[in-house]
Order: structure tokens, then C-alpha cells, then sequence
């Protein structure tokens, strides 16, 4: 459990880690921080990367956010490798005007909630999600209404 | 089988705020749970869009009435890492002395309530009084008991004069040994034992797969913190140790808080000694196009922010994940199969904060959908068992 030994052990590695295990489906990596590394993947090639994080390099899935952009949706699932003192940002995109992406829930329980508010609040759909009910909207709430998609209300 | 469902919530006089916990329930056994939250929900992501930088800890300060050092300083950090912003060593020192007073009163609050939960309502008094203190010294420290605006873009926004360091030691000294005695007396108490060992364990396994943080993920064998794991403030300058233990119970999580309490007199008495000379403060321009992280170890756990700028005077997208947030859904793992009497305290050791999800729980029959407990019917219920072990003790 001593932090001195793991960080010794892989300093610097992540990113390279992530390249290696990554290969062709690594679209983009930038490293604006020593501790902070976003990385850009194709739609559908966000699971392989997740797979890789939370398995291989036992990250945890801290959380996801979505970015509402003209034509399409970032979705970003942050996973903290703790004992790399690094968050990994894995970025993907859901083209608009159904914005739709395969689902984490499945592979990692925690993150059943986080799909389900990006579902309501921007309502992007998750595709294989165990349970793709409401979490943050009234259940009378309109079904086209997302309150933090931009541009009106589709 | 007849299964029951037994609803807590989603508005209870006995709960601060609205949270539905609907457990299913065979006979007295937890077969199932469903949870639903934002019944209070604030929008607060949106409002942070249209507050400029400087604003926004003042309305993140506000997630939480506990947390509010926590989250502030989750968002600076984003903030000042997307600027590349150094602030001075002293504000390090202020930043990491009012946020280990939040998880001491936190935690304390914590172990007050959970001993009401049991039926142990001379905890619930000690751990308050011995509280006071604390929250006296935010007073002192901050000009504030609650929602403190210490930090702030570039360092702090007040200091703490060296005259004060006296005091904050007596206080400390003082409040380590009642704490100790506190300590001892829950530690070794018999029937807790009985109530709390064994009772609502999340396994590693499942600590991992809900990616639970604080307390709740050390006390299942998951030795993580951000104040070692992506050090912040002064927390590498000193020498504390992250508390964990392996048995994922209730026990393993009172012990966890507990002995959380003397690491953070530990890290302000430290802090107090070694306060470094200086500027509180670096001035700040305007905050660049991009996208930056900031997280916190806030008593509850992991406190997560996610800010992009678009070069404008507020931020263009902000993401607030607080710690309850993925620690409530293991409540799931831990208290199925668990007699209802341990129901209010397997969730009670999460340390489930409304303000983090803000939202409450109840029981229906599962046939007729009749409620059948409110949740103070489950809190007696939990009372009479500590109770009656007591007396067969």
C-alpha cells in the first residue's frame, strides 16, 4: 500500500501504457499535465478503451460529463489511476440529432447513475444499459425535453 | 415467496431532505432495493455557466452545507491548473487546514448520528459537543461555522495570523483526548460489536465495480485518497497515513472515521507548527480556452469537477460529481440478503449525504404496495435490536 513504490514503479507509464494497449483505436492523446491525460477514440471504441483502464490498469471510473457541441455530443468518462496519481479522460462523440453510444453500465456497475443523467440532461441513449430509466428528470417530465442540451428543446 | 416492498421516503420529517429508498423485502430479509434520487434537484451545473470564474465557488460552496471547503476547492484546483496558476505556499497550508477541520466535524457528525441510528444516544451527544469545538475554530480560522470562502482562484481569500496557532493546538490537544476516550468506548463496546460487525459488508470486489470512494472504499480494503494519490494543498509537505481496513462492514467503517479523526489533528497541528511566511494570494487573469480536473478527498470521498473554458468570463461546461453520488448505489451490494433492523445502519455507514444527490427511502408490501415502515419505524426498529442485545448480553 505504500504509494512511494507504485509511483516509483510507473512514472510517466500511463500514457505509454494506454498507447500500447490502445494501438490504431487511439485517435488522439494529449498529456496537458504530467497527472491529466485526455484521450480522443472513435464511438464504440470508447468500451475496448474502458475495458483497458478498468481492467488492465485498474482504474475507477470517477464519472462521465457530456459537452453539448453544434452537431454532436462529447461524452468524457473520467477514470482515476490512483496509484499512477493520474485521471485518464477518455473522450468520444454521439452525432446530433440522436445522439446515442453503447453503455459502461454493464461492465462497471458505477456507471449505471452517471449514464442515466447524461441520458436525461442531454439526452444522448445509451445503448445495452441495464436499467435506461429516469434518474434526475420527473417521470412526467416531456420525453423530448433535455434541460442541458443547447439549441432549443430537441 | 411473498416478497414486500418496504419505501423510505421521498419525504420523511426525520430525513433532511427527499431520497426514496424502496427495499424489497421477504419476511424481515432485504431481497432487493431501488433508489431514487433528485426529487431537490438545482441546477447547479447550468447556474455555473452563466457565474463568472470567480463566482462560481460561492455557488459550489453551496452543493453541500458539510462539504463546502471541499467543493470550492475541487473547482479552483480545475481552474488554476487550466490558467496555470501557482498559488503561494501559505495559502497550501490554509487550504489544507480548513479542509481537514471540515472532515473532523464531519466525521464527528457522522459517528453522532450513527450512534442514534443504534440506540446509543450518549454517543450521539459526545460526538456533537465534542464537534463545537471544531466548528468554533472554522469560526476563528474562516470568520464563518459553515460555508467558509477560504479558498479562492490564485490562494486564499483570508488569513490565518500566527497568533491563532495557540489556540488551534489547546483546541486539538484537547479535542484528541476526548476523542480517544469516544474512540475506545465504540471501539470496544460489546453490542456494537454485535450490531456492526459483519453487518452490511461491501466486498472489494464490489467496492470496485461501484467505484465507491472514501471511508466506504477503505473500509473495503481499497486504500485510495486524492490528498496521497494526486496530492493537493500541503498534503505532500507532511506526514499523516491513509486509514483503511479490510471487512467492508459497519465496524470497519465506524474504525475507518474514527481513527480518520486523529490523522487530521495530525495534519493541522502540522500545518499550524509549519505555516510558511508569504502572500496568500497570486493576482489572476483571464482564464484560457480548455478543459481541466480538480479533485478533492471531501469526508465523504472522491469530490470530482470537470471545467472547460472557452476563453470567456464563465465557464462553458462544469461537471460537479460528489462523493455520495457513486457511494449511495453500493448500498445495493450491502444490504441485500440483511435483516431490516440493520438496514438504517448499513446505510447510515455510507455517510449517504442528500446534498450529494440530493434526495430519501420507505417499505411496501409486495403484493398489496401498502407501505408498511416509515423510516422512523426502521430507526426504532434498529434501536429495539441494540436494545434487546443489551439486555441478553
Amino acid at each position: 500500500m505504500s504509494l512511494q513504490t507504485d509511483h516509483e514503479t510507473s512514472t510517466g507509464a500511463p500514457a505509454q501504457k494506454l498507447e500500447r494497449g490502445l494501438g490504431p483505436r487511439l485517435l488522439r492523446l494529449e498529456q496537458p499535465h504530467p497527472n491529466r491525460i485526455y484521450l480522443t477514440v472513435a464511438p464504440g471504441d470508447h468500451v475496448a478503451a474502458a475495458v483497458f483502464l478498468f481492467d488492465e490498469l485498474s482504474a475507477r471510473l470517477a464519472t462521465a460529463s457530456a459537452v453539448d457541441h453544434r452537431d454532436h455530443l462529447e461524452i468524457n468518462y473520467h477514470f482515476a489511476l490512483d496509484g499512477d496519481r493520474c485521471v485518464v479522460t477518455v473522450k468520444t462523440f454521439a452525432p446530433k440529432p440522436e445522439p446515442h453510444l453503447e453503455s459502461l453500465a454493464r461492465m462497471i456497475a458505477g456507471a449505471e447513475w452517471i449514464e442515466r443523467e447524461i441520458a436525461d440532461l442531454f439526452g444522448c441513449r445509451f445503448d445495452g444499459h441495464p436499467r435506461p430509466e429516469r434518474l434526475i428528470l420527473a417521470d412526467d417530465w416531456p420525453a423530448d425535453r433535455h434541460p442541458l442540451r443547447r439549441g432549443g428543446p430537441s | 415467496m411473498t416478497r414486500t416492498v418496504l419505501p423510505i421516503g421521498p419525504f420523511h420529517p426525520l430525513q433532511e431532505e427527499a431520497e426514496f429508498f424502496q427495499l424489497y423485502v421477504d419476511g424481515e430479509t432485504v431481497v432487493d432495493m431501488d433508489v431514487r434520487i433528485s426529487y431537490n434537484h438545482r441546477g447547479i451545473e447550468d447556474i455555473s455557466t452563466r457565474r463568472t470564474f470567480d463566482q462560481v465557488p460561492y455557488l459550489v460552496e453551496r452543493v453541500c452545507g458539510i462539504c463546502s471547503a471541499s467543493h470550492p476547492l475541487a473547482y479552483i484546483q480545475a481552474v488554476e491548473e487550466l490558467a496555470g496558476i501557482t498559488p503561494p505556499e501559505r495559502s497550501l497550508y490554509l487550504r489544507t487546514i480548513v479542509n481537514e477541520l471540515e472532515r473532523l466535524h464531519s466525521h464527528l457528525l457522522w459517528v453522532g448520528l450513527a450512534g442514534h441510528f443504534l440506540g446509543y444516544n450518549t454517543v450521539f451527544m459526545w460526538a456533537w459537543k465534542y464537534r463545537e469545538p471544531v466548528l468554533d475554530l472554522l469560526e476563528a480560522t474562516t470568520g464563518s461555522r459553515i460555508n467558509y470562502a477560504n479558498a479562492k482562484i490564485g490562494g486564499s481569500r483570508r488569513d490565518i495570523p500566527n497568533e491563532l496557532a495557540p489556540r488551534i493546538l489547546s483546541v486539538l490537544s484537547e479535542l484528541e483526548g476526548k476523542l480517544e476516550m469516544l474512540t475506545g468506548a465504540v471501539l470496544d463496546d460489546y453490542v456494537l460489536h454485535l450490531r456492526t460487525k459483519g453487518v452490511g459488508v461491501l466486498s472489494r470486489e464490489d467496492a470496485r465495480d461501484y467505484c465507491v470512494t472514501g471511508p466506504t472504499a477503505r473500509a473495503s480494503g481499497i486504500a485510495i485518497d486524492v490528498r496521497r494519490d494526486d496530492p493537493y494543498a500541503a498534503y505532500d509537505r507532511i506526514e499523516w497515513n491513509v486509514i483503511s481496513a479490510a471487512e467492508g462492514d459497519v465496524f470497519a467503517k465506524a474504525k475507518v472515521r474514527l481513527l480518520e479523526c486523529f490523522e487530521s489533528i495530525k495534519i493541522i497541528r502540522q500545518c499550524a507548527r509549519q505555516l510558511p511566511e508569504g502572500p496568500i494570494e497570486v493576482p489572476v487573469a483571464a482564464i484560457p480556452p480548455g478543459e481541466a480536473v480538480g479533485h478533492v478527498e471531501a469526508p465523504r470521498g472522491e469530490t470530482f469537477h470537470y471545467v472547460v473554458s472557452d476563453g470567456g468570463p464563465c465557464p462553458a461546461r462544469h461537471k460537479v460529481r460528489a462523493p455520495s453520488y457513486v457511494n449511495i448505489p453500493s448500498f445495493k451490494a450491502a444490504c441485500v440478503g440483511q435483516p431490516l433492523a440493520d438496514v438504517t445502519i448499513a446505510l447510515a455507514a455510507v455517510d449517504p449525504c442528500y446534498s450529494c444527490t440530493e434526495r430519501l427511502a420507505v417499505a411496501l408490501d409486495a403484493r398489496t404496495r401498502r407501505p408498511l415502515y416509515t423510516f422512523d419505524d426502521l430507526v426504532r426498529l434498529s434501536q429495539e435490536k441494540t436494545a434487546r442485545l443489551a439486555r441478553e448480553v
